[in-house]
């Protein structure tokens, strides 16, 4: 029998746990009633620095050293980001490229 | 309260029909595991509510059964520590968002922040709308896709591995448009280099904690040269702000202007 309880604690936690990580820093430097000058600058950069954070942590994992060195994910964004630039199409451009990718690693490496 | 109106609902449907194709399929392989582990639709739609975060729930299905609680909560904080980044950058554009701040931090995803933190929208939608529902559409399509993935997941046989090569597709298709968007690359350059040293140094685990902090401190100090204009502006706010209160530390740097 499944333990239940335990279940339903584990994901409280998770998710206060990750409810944290998104509140806490509102909590610290959104509570005035003006946002401080030096965070108002951050969010105007940051979002352009987060995209290549986010894109690195998906491939953390790649395999770089041994086969099939990161080839899967090499072609399959060449292909997202020609398809982009061509059709400016994002939700065709990821659907191409996903199942691309699918294709490489469940056939051909 | 704004009324929601057609444009609005399009709009955010507009936005966020990437995402919600993609979690309706990554939402169903979560289903799919959590089925296969003892745990039906009803615990996929908890969860997808209670965590709501793709990578924690993951993770979270191995520790459901038995495992550490507390391993459960440090594990959870390591994963999603990247969100402190991306709040930290919607505070100003949030501002003003009254009763809608938690729901709208609560559900921060990176998808939804992908889409978000870019632009205020299309033109002539009501911005407040617009981010509640792309928020809203990214969530139940994840939930959805949990609940179903649980559901049916029994009747298909379908080999996902690779799926979720979808989000980093999405991300670089939004990196691009930034790319092409803007003059100064230096941010863009800086997020891509900095995680990709800290990932090479610091290992697969903990990798983005340095990487943040490397990049916050690069975007402090090189600030006069990715925005000459409004760099002048805040040192000479703080000047004036210097005056009645002492304390306020000079985060922009002294030097920017001599």
């Amino acid at each position: 029998m499944t333990d239940y309880r335990h279940a339903m604690i584990v994901i409280i936690v998770m998710g206060l746990a990750v409810f944290s990580t998104r509140i806490v820093p509102v909590l610290i430097f959104g509570r005035g009633e003006k946002v401080p000058e030096f965070i108002l600058y951050l969010g105007r950069v940051v979002p352009y620095t987060a995209m290549g954070l986010l894109i690195v942590y998906c491939l953390r994992d790649t395999p770089v050293l041994e086969a099939p060195h990161g080839l899967p994910e090499l072609i399959s964004l060449a292909v997202v980001t020609t398809t982009y630039l061509w059709k400016r199409n994002t939700i065709l451009s990821v659907v191409i490229g996903t199942a691309l990718y699918m294709f490489l690693v469940q056939s051909v490496f | 309260m704004n009324k929601f109106t057609k444009k609005d609902i399009l709009a955010a449907f507009k936005t966020s029909s990437p995402i919600i194709v993609t979690f309706l399929v990554l939402g169903s392989g979560y289903g799919l595991l959590m089925q296969s582990h003892g745990y039906g639709p009803f615990w996929s739609l908890i969860s997808g509510i209670i965590i709501f975060s793709g990578t924690a729930q993951f993770v979270s299905v191995t520790m459901l059964t038995s495992g550490s609680i507390l391993m459960a909560g440090l594990t959870s904080l390591m994963i999603s520590v990247r969100h402190i980044f991306f709040s930290i950058s919607m505070i100003g554009r949030y501002s003003s968002e009254g009763r809608r701040k938690p729901y709208l931090y609560y559900a921060l995803c990176d998808e939804s922040y992908a889409m978000l933190s870019k632009d205020d929208g299309p033109e002539g939608v009501n911005v407040s709308n617009y981010r509640l529902l792309v928020t809203l559409f990214d969530q139940s399509a994840w939930v959805i896709g949990s609940v179903l993935g649980g559901w049916i997941g029994t009747l298909l046989t379908f080999d996902s591995t690779g799926i979720d090569f979808a989000m980093t597709a999405l991300f670089t298709t939004v990196f691009i448009q930034q790319w092409l968007d803007n003059k100064q690359h230096l941010p863009a350059i800086l997020g891509v280099a900095a995680t990709l040293a800290c990932r090479l140094i610091f290992g697969s685990d903990i990798f983005l904690i340095p990487a943040m902090i490397i990049i916050i401190g690069v975007l402090t100090a090189a600030r006069s040269r990715i925005e000459p204009a409004a760099s002048e502006t805040a040192t000479a706010l703080a000047a004036t702000e210097s005056t009645t209160d002492s304390a306020a530390p000079n985060t922009t740097g002294g030097d920017a202007n001599d």
